[in-house]
């Protein structure tokens, strides 16, 4: 698959499998088409302008054929963000928000967004206070938050684009054991600046450099063994 | 550097205090003067013979107008922001579309009036009413509506967007959802300012819907209606005795207390959402 990017050919001839319930990391430097390449999973790089050519399969089906609906695609592939970005509503209105536009009735929602929270490790934290406001947490809680809110369409893939890189310390180390339990029910994609968290907690890893797919493959095995001169040097901090 | 320091503070506190004492000297005037003729028969009965009786009809006919004003102008405003906003191209049409939606706002209200006269009043038909003081007067508020409105939609952060568009949301569901509801308090401040606009709006009134001495209520929107703005117009150039000036004084007095009550109502309302939509506690 490559993607052309109007005068700016942002990725080209890319081609990866991803695996279903399993961590796939994308690493490399910044600026080198993976947060692009993330995008095109859920088509949100069409916000941008952005055209693709080439096919991206779920199911066998390619999400891009004019055909297909966007709609159900992102309630399939859902996002979190860098930034976390909570709505300015409560946290139940948060996890609420993508069942009610999806149609979902208002007594049912209770069990959703319980769950949802769960899953995400912050009901404990917030069962108390469902109705205050998302904007008066913390930025690990608000983070939670968002993975909750995109588990609540219980999607099957989840795509993270560099979503510790706001956090801190602590609140990162939580976010990564989150991903672990999360990969028995869910496929995730995520991208990451930081290569010791790719290597902490994917199964696989994709090496981009310009815009290219460098190398691809388990995780131990780019880390341990790689076969790319390129990759070697980004893994050992040569450049970054 | 302390001692202009000191000078510069003082300097900007001074001005800032010279415009509140125009403003109480101007109100006060009003006040001291105005505040004789304020009763009960004065704010429940109707004009007669120019300066007795009261103004009743004369604040009804005021806030009808303000209504069929907002109702123009509040939904065509935030549609038009809407579209400005979230769906138009970035090119020079749109460009334009602004440019001519604010050169609205230059029109001298007189100017509206005779548009009203003309187009509302005999084209159209609708004659000296409410219906059309009200058009008027929304085509005079617009470009506020429109531009508040835009202002306010545009500072919505991308990043609510982005999530609600990642979530599975259609554009629209995400504007009416999101972007509209971060958006009220400032489309609140618009209407305000229009509503301020409007309310004491004397020209447009003048020509399109009625004398201001009007002694009955509208009974329907095609009716002519009083209005305190003119009211106290007649009664300032053609009473000449002392209740004459009483009379302006007090639905002067009346105008501006009808003003500033809408002004907290709005301003109440605003700040509710704002609360709503920040939490209590910063993270």
């Amino acid at each position: 698959m490559y993607y052309r990017d109007g005068t700016v050919h942002g990725l080209k001839d890319v081609s990866i499998k991803i695996a279903a319930n399993k961590i796939t990391a994308l690493i490399g430097p910044s600026g080198c088409g993976k947060t692009t390449f993330l995008r095109s999973l859920n088509r949100m790089n069409e916000l941008k302008g952005a055209t693709t050519k080439g096919e991206v399969l779920l199911d066998g089906k390619n999400i891009y054929d004019g055909k297909e609906d966007v709609i159900q695609l992102r309630k399939r592939v859902g996002m979190v963000f860098q930034q976390p970005n909570p709505f300015p509503m409560s946290i139940y209105d948060n996890v609420a928000y993508g069942p009610r536009i999806h149609g979902q009735r208002n007594k049912n929602l209770d069990a959703v967004v319980e769950e949802s929270l769960k899953k995400a490790a912050l009901w404990d934290e917030v069962n108390d206070r469902l109705g205050e406001n998302a904007l008066g947490f913390s930025g690990g809680q608000q983070q939670r938050l968002c993975i909750a809110r995109a588990l609540a369409v219980n999607p099957e893939v989840i795509l993270f684009d560099e979503p510790c890189s706001a956090l801190d310390p602590i609140s990162t180390a939580r976010i990564e054991e989150l991903l672990k339990e999360l990969k028995r029910d869910y496929t995730i994609v995520i991208v990451t600046h930081n290569m010791q968290q790719a290597a902490r907690t994917s199964d696989f890893t994709a090496f981009f450099l310009m815009g290219e797919l460098i190398e691809f493959g388990e995780t131990k095995k780019i880390f341990e063994r790689p076969k790319d001169k390129r990759t070697e040097d980004y893994i050992t901090g040569r450049f970054g | 550097m302390n001692v202009k320091e000191k000078l510069v503070t003082a300097g900007l506190c001074t001005t800032a205090l010279i415009s509140l004492v125009i403003l109480f000297i101007v109100v006060g005037y009003i006040f001291v003067n105005g505040i004789g003729a304020i009763s009960l028969e004065f704010l429940l009965e109707s004009p007669y013979r120019f300066e007795q009786g009261g103004i009743f009809p004369q604040i009804i006919g005021s806030l009808c107008l303000v209504a069929v004003c907002l109702l123009f102008a509040v939904p065509l405003g935030i549609a038009s922001a809407i579209y400005l906003a979230e769906y138009a191209p970035d090119n020079v049409v749109t460009g334009s579309v602004r440019f001519f939606v604010g050169c609205l706002a230059g029109i001298p209200s007189i100017v509206i009036g005779l548009f009203g006269l003309v187009f509302l009043v005999y084209y159209l038909g609708f004659g000296i009413s409410m219906l059309s003081g009200g058009l008027a007067l929304g085509v005079m508020i617009l470009p506020w509506t429109v531009r508040a409105s835009e202002e306010a939609i545009k500072t919505v952060p991308q990043a609510y967007r982005e999530a609600s568009l990642a979530l599975g949301a259609t554009k629209l569901q995400t504007i009416r959802s999101v972007v509209l509801k971060s958006a009220y308090p400032g489309i609140i401040t618009g209407v305000l300012l229009g509503v301020g606009k409007a309310i004491g709006e004397t020209a447009v009134v003048l020509l399109t819907a009625g004398s201001g001495l009007e002694s009955f209520l509208p009974r329907s929107v095609f009716d002519p209606v009083g209005s305190l703005p003119v009211y106290v117009y007649m009664l300032a150039t053609q009473g000449h005795t002392s209740a004459a000036f009483a009379a302006t004084f007090g639905a002067s007095l009346v105008l501006i207390a009808l003003f500033l009550s809408i002004s907290v109502f709005a301003l109440v309302l605003r700040n509710r959402y704002i609360k709503r939509m920040t939490g209590g506690r910063r993270g």
